[in-house]
This record gives C-alpha cells, sequence and structure tokens, in this order.
C-alpha cells in the first residue's frame, strides 16, 4: 500500500525536471518553438506560456486531491464497516462545471483574436510563392523573375507573405523560430505571413508526411538587412557564370546534356524546371534540402549517386564516371 | 446500517414492468438504416462537394435526363406502395396476397435497375464515366451504391417469396418480410433524396 | 457448473456439438467471443509494440541507419494502424462483449452469429492487413493515410490497398458489432434493469456503439472512395482530375475524431467500476456521469478539424472548431472530478486493478490538458505534426485507454478466466510500465515544442534532440520490461487451477453475482434488478443474492456455427482478388460470401436447451 505513495515521489520530481528544463528556454536548439524571433512566433509562445500556466494549476489542484485521498483514505487494518456514501453533491458538481468553463473562456480569447490576426494577411507585405516539391522547396520572388530552392532569403522586420502550395503532395512550411505551420495543398492556395525581428540564419522542416524523403526535406531562412536583401535580389536577376578553366567547360558542356533538362540556371540557357533552380547554388549552405553541407566533396557524393545519399530523392542516379563528376562539380563551384 | 443507500433498494421494481419481448430484429434494423443514413450522407456530401468538377466532360445540366429519371422514380415509389400492401396481407393472414405483392415488388425493383442501367449506358456513351472526372467518379459512386442497395434488396424479397413458397409462413418469417420491407421503404427514401438533391438540383444548376 | 443438454419435445432440429478448437471456431458465445478478441488484441498488439521499438531505436542517435526511410514509414504507419485498430478497439469491445450481458443480467447478445462474425472479420481484417507483408509493400502514408501521398500515382505499391481492403473488413464487423449491443443493451436487460440503474461500464459501451454506428460509415465510405481511385482510376482524391485532396482529410476526421473517443469511452466506463469497488464507495455522480458520457459523445461529432488547422481553412472554422474542441474539457472534468469525489472518503485498496485505474487519473489529465492547448488553433500551429502532438496522443491512448484496459484486465480476470492474477507480478507490471510509459513519453512534450516534427525517419545532430530521443527510447525499452512481466503474469495465471471466487473483489455489479468464470448461460435465473449496483445492495441490504425473475428451468442457447467464420474468410479471400486486381477472384468470392450471408438471411436456428443444475448459475 505504501507503494503508490513512494512511486508518485519518485515520479513528481521527473516532472519538475521536465518543467525545468522547458523553463530554461532550451536556448541550445536552433529549431526551437521556445526561442521566438518574429511577431507570430512570439504570440503563439505567450499563448503556450499563458495555457501551460493554467493547465499546470489544473494537473496540480487535480493531483493535490488525487494523492490526499490515497494517503489519507487507504485502507487500514482497523477499519469496520462501510465508509459513509456519498451520492452526490450539487454545490461541488456546479463548481467544477463552472469553474472550467471560467477557465476556457481564458483561453478561448486569446484563440479567436490570434487566429483572425495570423488569418488576415497585413496588406503590405512582401510575397513569396513557395512550391513543395517531394522532396525540396521552390521559392519564387513575384514580379523580379528570381526563383531559388531550399534557402529563401528575407529582409528583417518585415512581413512576408508566403504563398503556398504544392506540386505534388502535401507538405508543411515550419520555421518554428518564426512561426507555426501551414500545409502546401495541392490545388489550394494557402497564406502564411510571418516576420522575423533579427537577422541570421532560421532553421525549417517539412512537417507533413510527403514520403520517403520527408525527413530530408529541410530548408533555411536567411534572415538579412534590407541593403544586403536587395544586393542579393540585384545579383540573382543578373547572374553572371564565367566558365573559365577547361575542366569547368568540360562540366557546363556535360551539364547541358545530362542536367539541363531538369535544372535552371540562370545567365545560362539551362531551363529545365522538374528540379532545383541551381541559380548562384554556391550561396546555399547545403545541398538537396538540408541533407549535405554544401562543400565540393558532398556536391560530387550527391552526384554520383543521389537516392543513395537521400532516400526517396527524385534526382536519378546517372551514373556518372569520377572525371565527369570532377568537371560537374568544377562547373557547380562556378555558381557563385 | 443505517450508511447504506436503504432508499435505493425501497425502489423496488415490478417483475412485469420491464422485459416485455420487443423485437430485437427490428430494433437492429432500425438501428442499421440510422448507420446507412450515415453512410449514404457521407456520399451525398462527397457528390455535393465534387459535382462542380466536370473539367472538360459533361455538366449535370447537360447530360441528366429529367422525364427519364422522373419516371424510374415512380417506379421505386410505387413498389414501395406495394410491399406495404404486401405486408398488410400478411398481417391478414393471406398469404398468397402477401406472396403476389412481393412478387410485384420486386419487379418493380427490377424495372429500376434497368432504367438505372440504361441512364448510366447513356451516360457513359456521352462520356461521362466514373474516371472522366471526379463529377462522374462521385455520380456513379453515388447512385451506383443505391443501385446495389435496390439490388440487394430485390434478391432479399425474392429469398423470403421462395421460402414462403416452399415451407409456408410462421411467426419467424413474418417478421422476416417485415424487416425486409423496412430496408426496402429506406432504400426508396434514399432515392427520394438523391433525387431531389441529385437530378433536380442538378438540373436547376 | 455441469449442464444437461436437453432436446425438447417438439423440436427435432440436430444441433451440431463442436470440441476441440472448433468449440472455439464455431462458437457464438459472448464469453468465448470476449476472450477471443482480447487473446487477439494482445497478439496484435505484440506487433505493434515491436515496431514502436524499432522506431524508438531508429531514433536512438542522429543520423541512424537501423532501417531504411521507406521501412520507417511503414513501421508507425502499421504501428498507428495496429495499436488504434487492432488493439484499442478490439480489446475493449472484448471487455463489452465479456462482461456487458453480464452486467445487464442478459443470457446472450441480441445476435450471437452477428456477433461471431463480427469477432472474424476483425482477426481475419487484422491478419491481411498484415499479410501485406508478404506482397512486398505495407502501408506507409501514416495511420491517417493522407491523400495525394496514399493515392496510386505516389503510392504505386500494394500496401494502401491492403489499408484501405483491410480497414474495410474490421470496420464492417465494428458496426455489425455497434448494432448488435445496441440492441443488446437497449432491449435484453434484466427485469428492473432501467437505464438510470445500468452500470457506468454499460453505459459507457451504449454511447461507445452510438458513435461507431455514425463514426464508422463516413470512414467507409473514404476507404470506398480511394478503392475506387485506386483500383479504377476514379478522380475523388485526383487533383488533375478535379478531385479534392481535403475531402479524405474531412471524411477521415469525422470518423477520427468520434474514434478517439471511441477508444477512450469504455476506458471510462472499466475506471467507473473499479474505483468505487475498490474505494468501497458508491460512485459520487451516477447521473452526471452518464450525462457527460453523453455529451461528450455528442460533442465529438463537431471538432474533426482541429485535426486541419495547419490547413489554412481560415479564422472562423478555426475558431469555431476550437472553441467545440475545448469545450469537451468540460464534461471530462466532470467525469475526473467525480472518479475523485469518489476516492475522498473511501477505504482505498490499492489491488493492481485499482492502481492501473489510479494512475489512468493523473495521466489521463497530462493527456487532456496537452488537448486543450491543441486545441487552440493558432498556437497549434507550432504544435501539429510535432512531437507535442504525439506526446498529447499516447497520454491519452496509453495513459488512458491501455491503463484502462489493464486495469480491466485485472479486474476482469477472474470472471472471464477464473483466475486471480498474481498481484506481486501484478505490482511490478504495474510500476515498470507507469515508470516506463512517462519516461518515454514525456519528453516527447520538449521535443516537439523543440521542433522535431513527427515521423521522421531521423534527425541531425546539433538540435538538442538527441538526449530527450535517447530518454525516450530507454523508457519503452522499461516498457517492454513491464508487458514482459504482464505476459509471464498471464500464462503462469492461466496454467493454475481455475479457483477463483463468483466475487473476489467485493464487485458492485452483477457479473459478480454468478459464479467465475460464468456458465454458458450466464445466470441459472434471470435476476432481478432492484436498485443500482444490483448485486452490492443485495449484499449489504439484502440477503446476500440477487432475487430471480424467472422460475428455474431450461434455459433457450443458440446453436454453434461455422457460418460467421466461413462469411468473414470468403469475404477476406475477395479482398486479395481486389488487391491483386483480379476481377475473377474478387468476383468469385465476393459471390460466396454474399451466397453464405442469404443463407443466413433465411435461415432459422432452433437452438437447443440446457437445464442447469440446482444451485448452479447464481452465486
Ligand atoms: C483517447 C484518445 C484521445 C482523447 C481522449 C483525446 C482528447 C482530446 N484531444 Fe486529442 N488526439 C488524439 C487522441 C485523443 N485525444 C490522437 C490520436 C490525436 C492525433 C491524431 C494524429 O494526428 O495522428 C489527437 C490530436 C489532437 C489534436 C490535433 C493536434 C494536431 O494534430 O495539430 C487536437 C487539437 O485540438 C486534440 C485535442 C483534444 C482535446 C481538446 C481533447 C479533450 O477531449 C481532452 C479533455 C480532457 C481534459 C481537458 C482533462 C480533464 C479535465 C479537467 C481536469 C477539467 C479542467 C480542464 C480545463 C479547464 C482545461 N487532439
Ligand atoms: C493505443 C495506441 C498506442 C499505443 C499503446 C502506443 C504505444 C507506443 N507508441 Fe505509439 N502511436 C500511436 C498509438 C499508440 N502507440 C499512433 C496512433 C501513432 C501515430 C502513427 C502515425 O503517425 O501514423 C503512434 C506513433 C508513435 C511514434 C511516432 C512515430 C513517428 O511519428 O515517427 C512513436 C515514437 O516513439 C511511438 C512510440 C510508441 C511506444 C514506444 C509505445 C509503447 O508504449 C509500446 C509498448 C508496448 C510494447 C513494448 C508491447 C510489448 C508486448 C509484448 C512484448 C508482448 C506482450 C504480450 C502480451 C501482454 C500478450 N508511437
Ligand atoms: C530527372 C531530373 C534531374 C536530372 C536529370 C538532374 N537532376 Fe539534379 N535534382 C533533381 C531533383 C528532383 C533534385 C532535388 C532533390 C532533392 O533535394 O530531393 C535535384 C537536386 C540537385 C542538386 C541540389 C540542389 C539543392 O539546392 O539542393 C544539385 C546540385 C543537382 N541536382 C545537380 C544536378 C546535376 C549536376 C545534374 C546532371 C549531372 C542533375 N542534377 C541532373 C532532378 C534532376
Ligand atoms: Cu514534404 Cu514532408
Ligand atoms: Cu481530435
Amino acid at each position: 500500500m505504501r507503494w503508490k505513495q513512494r512511486g508518485f515521489r519518485v515520479t513528481l520530481p521527473l516532472l519538475a525536471v521536465g518543467a525545468a528544463v522547458l523553463l530554461s528556454g532550451c536556448g541550445v536548439s536552433k529549431q526551437s518553438a521556445l526561442a521566438p524571433v518574429g511577431p507570430v512566433a512570439r504570440a503563439q509562445l505567450g499563448m503556450f506560456w499563458e495555457s501551460l500556466a493554467i493547465m499546470t494549476g489544473i494537473f496540480v489542484i487535480v493531483v493535490a486531491v488525487f494523492l490526499y485521498s490515497l494517503i489519507r483514505f487507504r485502507a487500514r487494518k482497523t477499519d469496520t464497516g462501510l465508509p459513509k456514501q456519498v451520492h452526490g453533491n450539487t454545490t461541488l458538481e456546479i463548481a467544477w462545471t463552472i469553474i472550467p468553463i471560467v477557465l476556457l473562456v481564458f483561453l478561448a480569447i486569446p484563440t479567436v483574436h490570434y487566429a483572425y490576426a495570423f488569418g488576415d494577411v497585413p496588406p503590405n507585405a512582401m510575397k513569396v510563392d513557395v512550391v513543395g516539391h517531394q522532396f525540396w522547396w521552390e521559392f519564387d520572388y513575384p514580379g523580379s523573375g528570381v526563383t531559388t530552392a531550399n534557402q529563401v532569403h528575407i529582409p528583417v522586420n518585415t512581413k512576408v507573405d508566403f504563398v503556398l502550395t504544392s506540386a505534388d503532395v502535401i507538405h508543411s512550411f515550419w520555421v518554428p523560430r518564426l512561426g507555426g505551420k501551414t500545409d502546401l495543398i495541392p490545388g489550394r492556395v494557402n497564406n502564411l505571413w510571418l516576420e522575423s525581428n533579427q537577422t541570421g540564419t532560421f532553421y525549417g522542416q517539412c512537417a507533413q508526411l510527403c514520403g520517403a524523403g520527408h525527413a530530408y526535406m529541410k530548408f533555411t531562412v536567411l534572415v538579412q538587412t534590407q541593403a544586403a536583401y536587395d544586393a542579393w535580389l540585384q545579383s540573382m536577376q543578373h547572374p553572371t557564370v564565367s566558365v573559365t578553366t577547361p575542366l569547368e567547360q568540360a562540366g557546363m558542356k556535360l551539364f547541358s546534356q545530362d542536367c539541363a533538362t531538369c535544372h535552371t540556371i540562370g545567365g545560362t540557357a539551362f531551363n529545365g524546371k522538374v528540379g532545383p533552380n541551381l541559380t548562384e547554388l554556391m550561396q546555399r549552405p547545403t545541398i538537396a534540402a538540408g541533407t549535405l553541407t554544401n562543400t565540393p566533396a558532398n556536391l560530387a557524393q550527391w552526384l554520383h549517386n543521389p537516392p543513395a545519399v537521400k532516400p526517396g530523392a527524385l534526382m536519378p542516379n546517372l551514373h556518372l564516371s569520377q572525371t565527369q563528376i570532377q568537371s560537374l562539380v568544377a562547373f557547380l563551384e562556378t555558381l557563385k | 446500517m443505517s450508511t447504506t443507500d436503504a432508499h435505493v433498494v425501497a425502489q423496488q421494481t415490478q417483475p412485469t414492468e420491464i422485459g416485455l419481448p420487443k423485437d430485437n430484429k427490428v430494433l437492429g434494423l432500425w438501428i442499421f438504416l440510422a448507420g446507412e443514413s450515415a453512410f449514404f450522407a457521407s456520399l451525398i456530401g462527397t457528390y455535393l462537394g465534387l459535382h462542380g468538377a466536370t473539367l472538360h466532360g459533361p455538366t449535370a445540366q447537360s447530360i441528366f435526363d429529367l422525364p427519364l429519371t422522373t419516371v424510374a422514380t415512380l417506379i421505386l415509389l410505387t413498389s414501395s406502395l406495394t410491399v406495404v400492401l404486401g405486408v398488410q396481407a400478411m398481417q391478414r393472414k393471406d398469404v398468397r396476397g402477401m406472396q403476389i405483392w412481393l412478387w410485384v415488388t420486386a419487379l418493380l425493383g427490377i424495372f429500376f435497375l434497368e432504367f438505372q442501367g440504361y441512364e448510366f449506358f447513356t451516360f457513359y456513351n456521352k462520356g461521362l464515366t466514373l474516371h472522366s472526372s471526379a463529377f462522374g467518379s462521385a455520380f456513379f459512386t453515388l447512385t451506383g451504391f443505391h443501385g446495389l442497395h435496390v439490388l440487394f434488396g430485390v434478391f432479399w424479397i425474392l429469398l423470403l417469396l421462395f421460402q414462403s413458397l416452399k415451407h409456408g409462413i410462421n411467426e419467424e418469417r413474418t417478421s422476416k418480410v417485415f424487416i425486409a420491407s423496412l430496408y426496402w421503404h429506406f432504400v426508396d427514401v434514399v432515392w427520394v433524396v438523391i433525387f431531389t438533391l441529385v437530378y433536380l438540383a442538378g438540373k436547376v444548376g | 457448473m455441469a449442464a444437461i443438454p436437453e432436446r425438447l419435445a417438439g423440436i427435432h432440429h440436430e444441433t451440431r456439438t463442436y470440441t476441440g478448437i472448433w468449440s472455439w471456431l464455431a462458437s457464438v458465445d459472448h464469453k468465448k467471443i470476449g476472450i477471443m478478441y482480447i487473446v487477439s488484441a494482445l497478439f496484435f498488439m505484440a506487433f505493434g509494440g515491436a515496431e514502436a521499438l524499432i522506431v524508438r531505436l531508429q531514433l536512438w542517435q542522429p543520423n541512424n541507419h537501423l532501417v531504411s526511410a521507406e521501412t520507417f514509414n511503414q513501421l508507425f504507419t502499421m504501428h498507428g494502424v495496429t495499436m488504434i485498430f487492432l488493439v484499442a478497439m478490439p480489446i475493449l469491445i472484448g471487455f463489452i462483449n465479456a462482461i456487458v450481458p453480464l452486467q445487464i443480467g442478459a443470457r446472450d447478445v441480441a445476435f450471437p452469429r452477428m456477433n461471431a462474425l463480427s469477432l472474424w472479420l476483425f482477426v481475419f481484417g487484422g491478419l491481411f492487413l498484415y499479410s501485406s507483408f508478404l506482397f512486398g509493400s505495407m502501408p506507409d502514408a501514416g495511420w491517417f493515410n493522407y491523400v495525394p501521398l496514399s493515392g496510386a500515382h505516389y503510392s504505386p505499391g500494394v500496401g494502401i490497398d491492403f489499408y484501405d481492403i483491410g480497414l474495410q473488413i474490421t470496420g464492417i464487423g465494428t458496426l455489425m458489432t455497434a448494432i448488435n449491443f445496441l440492441v443488446t443493451i437497449l432491449n435484453m436487460r434484466a427485469p428492473g434493469m432501467r437505464l438510470l440503474r445500468m452500470p457506468l461500464f454499460t453505459w459507457s459501451a451504449l454511447i461507445t456503439m452510438l458513435l461507431i454506428l455514425f463514426a464508422f460509415p463516413p470512414i467507409t465510405v473514404n476507404l470506398i472512395l480511394q478503392m475506387f481511385d485506386r483500383l479504377f482510376g476514379a478522380n475523388f482524391f485526383n487533383i488533375a482530375g478535379g478531385g479534392n485532396a481535403l475531402l479524405w482529410q474531412n471524411l477521415f476526421w469525422i470518423f477520427g475524431h468520434p474514434e478517439v473517443y471511441i477508444v477512450i469511452l469504455p476506458a471510462f466506463g472499466i475506471i467507473s467500476e473499479i474505483v468505487p469497488v475498490f474505494a468501497k464507495k458508491v460512485l459520487f455522480g451516477y447521473e452526471s456521469m452518464a450525462m457527460a458520457l453523453s455529451i461528450i459523445a455528442f460533442l465529438s461529432f463537431m471538432v474533426w478539424t482541429h485535426h486541419m488547422f495547419a490547413d489554412g481553412l481560415g479564422p472562423v472554422v478555426n475558431s469555431i472548431f476550437a472553441i467545440t474542441s475545448m469545450l469537451i474539457a468540460v464534461p471530462t472534468g466532470i467525469k475526473i472530478f467525480n472518479w475523485l469525489a469518489t476516492l475522498w472518503g473511501g477505504r482505498i485498496h490499492f489491488k493492481t486493478a485499482m492502481m492501473y485505474a489510479l494512475s489512468f487519473i493523473p495521466l489521463f489529465v497530462i493527456g487532456g490538458v496537452s488537448g486543450v492547448m491543441l486545441a487552440m488553433a493558432p498556437a497549434d500551429l507550432q504544435y501539429n505534426d510535432s512531437y507535442f502532438v504525439v506526446a498529447h496522443f499516447h497520454y491519452v491512448l496509453f495513459g488512458g485507454t491501455l491503463m484502462g484496459a489493464l486495469a480491466g484486465l485485472y479486474y476482469w480476470f477472474p470472471k472471464i478466466w477464473g483466475r486471480v492474477l498474481n498481484e506481486t507480478l501484478g505490482k511490478w507490471n504495474f510500476w515498470l510500465v507507469f515508470i516506463g510509459f512517462n519516461v518515454t513519453f514525456f519528453p516527447m512534450h520538449i521535443v516537439g515544442l523543440e521542433g522535431m516534427p513527427r515521423r521522421i525517419a531521423t534527425y541531425s545532430a546539433g538540435y538538442g534532440w538527441t538526449i530527450w530521443n535517447q530518454v525516450s527510447t530507454v523508457g519503452a525499452f522499461i516498457l517492454l520490461v513491464g508487458m514482459l512481466i504482464l505476459l509471464y503474469n498471464l500464462i503462469t495465471t492461466f496454467m493454475r487451477k481455475a479457483d477463483a471466487p463468483g466475487d473476489p473483489w467485493d464487485g458492485r455489479a452483477l457479473e459478480w453475482a454468478t459464479s467465475s468464470p460464468a456458465p454458458e448461460y450466464n445466470f441459472a435465473q434471470t435476476p432481478l434488478v432492484r436498485a443500482r449496483d444490483a448485486f452490492w445492495v443485495e449484499k449489504y441490504e439484502g440477503d446476500g443474492t440477487v432475487p430471480a425473475a424467472e422460475p428455474a428451468g431450461p434455459i433457450h442457447m443458440p446453436s454453434p456455427s461455422l457460418a460467421p467464420i466461413g462469411i468473414a474468410f470468403t469475404l477476406v479471400l475477395a479482398g486479395y482478388g481486389a488487391v491483386l486486381h483480379s476481377a475473377v477472384i474478387g468476383g468469385f468470392f465476393l459471390l460466396v460470401t454474399f451466397w453464405q450471408i442469404g443463407r443466413s438471411l433465411v435461415a432459422e436456428d432452433h437452438g437447443y436447451h440446457v437445464t442447469p443444475q440446482i444451485g448452479g448459475g447464481s452465486q
């Protein structure tokens, strides 16, 4: 009989440790919803703390009554007869109907408020079109002709309206430090506005199961000062590809044969639409949607056999020779 | 023992109060029909959600042939009447009358199915198929499932009819006939809803 | 409990008797069917648990390659499908089968053969699902199987076909269970057993069956539509053909949300049975408990889009569904507080059954309040599809449903198998499961908030997730040890001789008024119910026996039959026809199935009679 109490003495501190870790803000995680950098994520975190406080209160009350009963009313050897039989108590029953309703009102108010606040896209927001693909992200900057992949650049302190749609199955756009997610659904256009008050790189990841490569469908948001952002957009609009060494030239030639059906490179004639746009590829920190860091060795590994590097990758193994890969990598290295 | 609930024991129940032999099968059928309603509600909801998605194929407005469907509807409604007549005959212990009306009911059901078969055939020739568009998928699935229910009902009624022809009728069989008739009414009612929401509303556009 | 089968004058029908394994395969006895449900559910739980353990091992460290990404998707899909459809539901339906007719003082269920058919559809449907393994492709699009991913274009293998057809087969069985038990509970209560005298487990069964009745047709339709898409090229979910991806989600969750209450309400019922027995106190607020069940069931049909908050359905939809979702906290809270009030002032005996029932309260509250946090639509955009949701639903499904089911297992084991489970092993079993459970699932809240999406086959280092995943994995193995102790306890107890008294716990409801296990006819004489807690009241205020509502005499029993297992078997064979795209096989076995159904429609079973020995049955 004493078992029960001892057990809870073990588990309660455990719960407390859990809460303490939460409270510390978990700064270590680079993709944590607990470390917001924009108004949307901050509002969501605020709702989290408010509701967590109410829920903890409820839990503590329930467990206090519960543990007290278990200790105080445990059966003893000396007991005789039956305890007093109580069928109900109207006052109590009304109380524990009304109090939760009141608490829920406190939760419902911010819920409705922010449902509208997040639902209405600010009219002056800058637009970025996002297209989800198995298993990578396409970002288009409407009006500028700029298209990029897997890393989206946005200016700091600017409301950005991500216009979400999908080319194949359902994906979900999630950058926890900027705000909650919204799905990319084929045949539908969704809007999600976010803003960052801090420059830097923020990590995002597809949150809706989309096939074998789902775990490898990551992306980054590069938040820049307005000037840096403008400069980037400029350079993307007028990319120059300067191929000089023979190796690079061989790579470019090979690219036109093997790769151009799927990939576009600004500043060249290559305009395939199946895979990611490779303009200024070297600016991306990673390749294959966060699967590998963007180094020459990794590029070579990728070209050697994409589906072996990334499960489900829809870029086929082209059975390239080691020399072909070398020249292709050399060429890709010029895409600055 | 004053602490226990003596007052509860005091509310004694007379043995006669409950336990009347209610027919399990009849209640069971009603409950089954409630589930069936949810089934058809889902199909109808699907149809209403997709009926605009005609792509470049035929639309509801262009393809439905109201006079034809109206005749089919009247046939099915009549069969509801005939099955009632059959059950009434049964209650009068007029086995012969019951058998005749069951025959007529089954025949009307078969007529209805023929109309539906003809309709499906012409639609198919006009390019509306299960895979021509989401509208086609939804239309054929909804009306097709209704048709399957009619078909099942026809078999059921025929089965009971042959049984009564071979073995006569007894108390258990009467309740089976009664249940089959309830099912038949339900299938009719569903058709009235389909006729209204799919055909009439579809023609209006 | 010897009973003499007897052929009465005037009844000339042969009743075949079956022995050995056939006596199980042909059984129409609700108690045997209940046993088969429970045993099959435990069998499938070993599979679902093994899948979960592999998932946990794969997530042990970053960039792990224990299993491939494709296999991983199959593992969690089959884990979810198994746990929901082949474990949680059947184990509860098993208890309902074994106990509800006893609790209402009935001899049997309304449609004994249909009951057997339900069982076999579940068993064969489950085996059918798992047989996809032999065809090289298991379901892998998650337990809610969203389109277009699960459509023919993105999932060309047969795995999803097995999902569509397997779940239809088990679903038909579940629907028949609903009809059966609704009629049984509404029509077959013993004299005096008014609705408001029914034990709460029976109440929860009644409401659950209503939920099934209205929730299963939408999923059946959904599965049919997808089957048509995949097999016949229909366009319901094919965007290019005018189909709609959200249609699947709506139909799925119109079913899916009530489904989660289908698996929690009977657990509520079990807790409401056990707490008063081991607190030696009448249940507090009986009427409000029954009322709360009904309100929860009603509301549960009006919250489904809370699973679709990230679909961008707009602020109006999100606000409305957020509020209806939150409202469910009120009736659920009433239940929690009533249990606490029952404990208060009681005399609490810490038997294993009670410890499981007690642990339900704090664990379910954790799961419930995190559910209310999820219901805050704009905040849910952060939680949705993250491990926070995984934490939520394991707290309610494991901490609620499974803890409730294990409580029921310890509580009713004597009634069902005639032996009391070992209490020492029980305590070990309980504590390991309780601790293992919290160690496994509590960290998932944290790792979810730290941005870990669910259903990812692996993750990179540097996100701060590794440590929590390792804690979870350790917890899962503590759970495994706990469950193995349970298995050991079940087996060793079962090998002992059946010596349980009729009423080992000083029970309250009618199932304890008959022997353990109950004879095939349940009660030698139909009991007369004079109050709520029908048996307890007779023990404490009457002479200790439940009065009879009828004179003693021969009892009519339905004949055993192999027809149900035959129908289920041929339907599954028809399912293989569909999966293999063979109209011949599919059509043939469908015809055979309908032929058998036709035979059953006209069949007349006169059953047989048994005469209970004097003094047998009651007590
Ligand atoms: C047994 C199963 C079960 C139960 C009982 C519940 C109960 C609840 N669930 Fe849960 N839920 C699931 C199983 C269950 N859920 C599953 C399986 C999923 C995921 C499916 C998937 O995606 O795979 C899910 C997902 C899920 C979501 C979607 C999250 C997402 O994907 O983004 C939401 C959102 O609203 C939600 C809400 C709720 C709510 C409000 C309750 C309420 O019913 C809880 C009510 C209970 C309490 C609140 C505790 C007791 C009350 C008190 C002590 C009174 C005082 C309390 C307050 C005032 C708050 N659930
Ligand atoms: C009732 C439902 C239920 C139960 C009990 C469990 C139990 C467990 N679940 Fe879960 N789970 C789900 C329902 C359930 N689950 C659902 C619906 C999903 C979503 C799927 C999806 O995303 O599509 C999910 C998803 C899910 C995930 C997320 C996967 C992902 O998103 O990538 C994880 C990860 O750790 C997990 C882990 C576990 C673990 C470790 C257990 C453990 O508790 C298991 C412990 C059990 C055992 C270890 C069994 C041991 C038994 C034996 C050895 C035999 C003993 C035999 C007898 C007693 C007869 N589950
Ligand atoms: C059949 C279409 C196809 C062909 C041909 C093809 N690719 Fe790709 N490529 C893709 C797809 C699809 C992806 C995205 C894979 C993923 O991340 O899941 C991709 C990704 C890439 C990436 C990573 C881009 C990023 O931003 O992450 C590089 C680099 C690349 N391809 C280079 C090449 C080269 C070089 C060739 C020719 C040798 C080539 N591709 C041929 C379809 C193709
Ligand atoms: Cu895209 Cu997951
Ligand atoms: Cu839900």
